[in-house]
């Protein structure tokens, strides 16, 4: 239901201004809902795990040199952080609209769809971002215990490909949101596929078939990680194997920063785009 | 969030919010969950929501789609109240006798194409063979006799048959002009009348008749 705009009453805003007041409004909704607080205590439990271990057990790996704890604190955890924040909020953004009937609220209203579709990515993207943020803190906070005041310049590094990969991850939460109208659905299918199905593809091309795994989200992801090492690991390495000589060994791919970065871009741009097309053209019944 | 989207100014946005409300009836449920509303009640909700900037114009695309018989009148009737403030409804519907019920103009349109589009009484009428059909609820049943030699013998009435116990169905020829005049006659005859309406499932026949052409 909806109605022509009367130009002698109110003037309807512009599509951009629109996007902000459904961003404000989204992120509002996330900040005053249970799954914002219940991240922002499993992010705390894994800060307060990782300060507690830490400490008590003194890993050399973490204590003797500063890029060798931020690899082992940040590069193992922050995609895990990511992902779940991917989850939460962009698991069921748009396929609640459908299940939760939210939508005859919304898009009965004059407002295109996309600006919908923007407002609430970007209203998950910030509220992914203040988590995220949370993390970075507990970081930087052991960090600075450790080893000073002097965070490392590849942190930073790894902080904006960690914000880069978020852009993607919540572009791909949002695609298979509005791929399903069951909220159950699009969450499980997005949490199966971060949490294993990409890392067990990716192992299993990589070692077996000895396919670099450049078509894996969660391979570019990887330069999170190796870019917190001191020294760049080499784009391919083979282990030797456990059996006997001549035995052929596991291949290992890093991916390289461009390549990384090319496999987020383009994942976010595909599934943006095919998320968006998705909800432009899905019907209400 | 709506306003917002709708442009309704600050300033004015309190009161459109409770005007709207009050509109489709909601004002005491105005603090309250939507998620625990009825169907009847979250269509009302929308409902509000589309009169937020006060629009002269309002789109309703099936109103009453998939709502129990309670959620139905409770939007009818607010379509109702909404009619009577100045406004130009277009309503969609397959209920046919909704459309009588609410509607002043009807378009009827098949597989995309405008088959009729008048006033409800000119459509029934135009594609009825000039036949409109009225229904008369009466205060109590009538016996063959005074049916079929007094109001059979209205002027204006083409065949009279009964519709139930209480009720009468009268077929006639001609506009609003017939119409009172009949019902004048009716009531001179003593014969108990406290209903008369066009016929609910005329426009059904209409329809039927219509699309039968374009089978």
């Amino acid at each position: 239901m909806t109605e022509a705009p009367s130009s002698t009453r109110h003037t309807v805003p512009g599509s951009v201004t629109q996007v902000a007041i459904v961003t404000k409004y989204t992120f509002l909704d996330y900040f005053r809902s249970r799954r914002f607080y219940i991240l922002l205590l499993i992010t705390l439990l894994i800060g307060a795990l990782l300060t507690a271990l830490v400490g008590y057990y003194r890993p050399e790996a973490f204590v003797t040199a500063v890029l060798g704890f931020y690899s082992g604190w940040w590069g193992t955890s922050t995609n895990f952080v990511v992902v779940l924040s991917g989850i939460f909020f962009g698991g069921d953004a748009i396929s609640g609209e459908f299940q939760n009937k939210t939508g005859y609220y919304s898009v009965p209203n004059p407002i295109r769809r996309s600006s919908i579709y923007v407002g609430k990515w970007l209203a998950a993207f910030i509220a992914s971002s203040v988590i995220l943020l949370v993390f970075t803190a507990i970081t930087v906070a052991n960090g600075t215990f450790y080893f000073g005041p002097n965070v490392p310049y590849q942190f930073a590094e790894s902080l904006a490909f960690a914000w880069f990969y978020l852009v993607a991850v919540l572009g791909f939460t949002f695609f298979f949101s509005s791929l399903f109208k069951s909220t159950s659905y699009s969450i499980l299918v997005t949490a199966i596929l971060f949490l294993f199905a990409f890392t067990l593809i990716q192992t299993l091309v990589a070692g077996l078939v000895k396919v670099e795994p450049w078509f894996i989200l969660t391979y570019g992801s990887d330069i999170i990680g190796n870019v917190l090492q001191a020294t760049y690991p080499p784009h391919v390495s083979t282990n030797t194997g456990f059996g006997p000589p001549g035995t052929r060994g596991l291949t290992t791919y890093n991916v390289t920063i461009p390549t990384g970065l090319a496999i987020i871009a383009v994942y976010f741009v595909v599934t943006a785009v095919l998320g968006l097309l998705l909800f432009e053209r899905k019907e209400f019944n | 969030m709506v306003a917002d989207i709708r442009g309704v100014p600050h300033s004015e946005r309190s009161k459109r919010i409770e005007d709207s409300i009050a509109e489709v009836r909601m004002t005491e449920w105005i603090d309250k969950r939507v998620g625990k509303f009825s169907k009847g009640m979250k269509q009302r909700v929308v409902i509000a929501s589309a009169l937020l900037s006060d629009p002269d114009i309002l789109l309703l695309d099936e109103p009453t789609n998939g709502l129990d018989p309670r959620g139905m009148n409770e939007v009818r009737e607010i379509v109702k109240s909404l009619k009577s403030k100045d406004r130009l409804i277009f309503m969609s519907s397959h209920l046919l006798s909704e459309v009588s019920d609410l509607c002043d103009d009807v378009a009827i349109i098949d597989h995309g194409k405008l088959l009729a589009y008048d006033t409800l009484q000119n459509v029934t009428a135009k594609f009825s063979g000039g036949e409109n059909v009225i229904e008369v609820g009466l205060i109590k049943p009538i016996d063959e006799g005074t049916l079929t030699k007094s109001v059979s013998k209205v002027p204006g009435i083409l065949s009279a048959e009964r519709a139930d116990s209480k009720g009468l169905r009268l077929k006639f020829a001609g506009g609003p002009e017939s119409q009172e005049r009949i019902l004048a006659e009716l009531v001179k005859l003593g014969i108990g009348v406290v209903s008369f309406r066009p016929a609910s499932s005329q426009l059904e026949d209409v329809y039927l008749n219509l699309i039968k052409e374009t089978l």
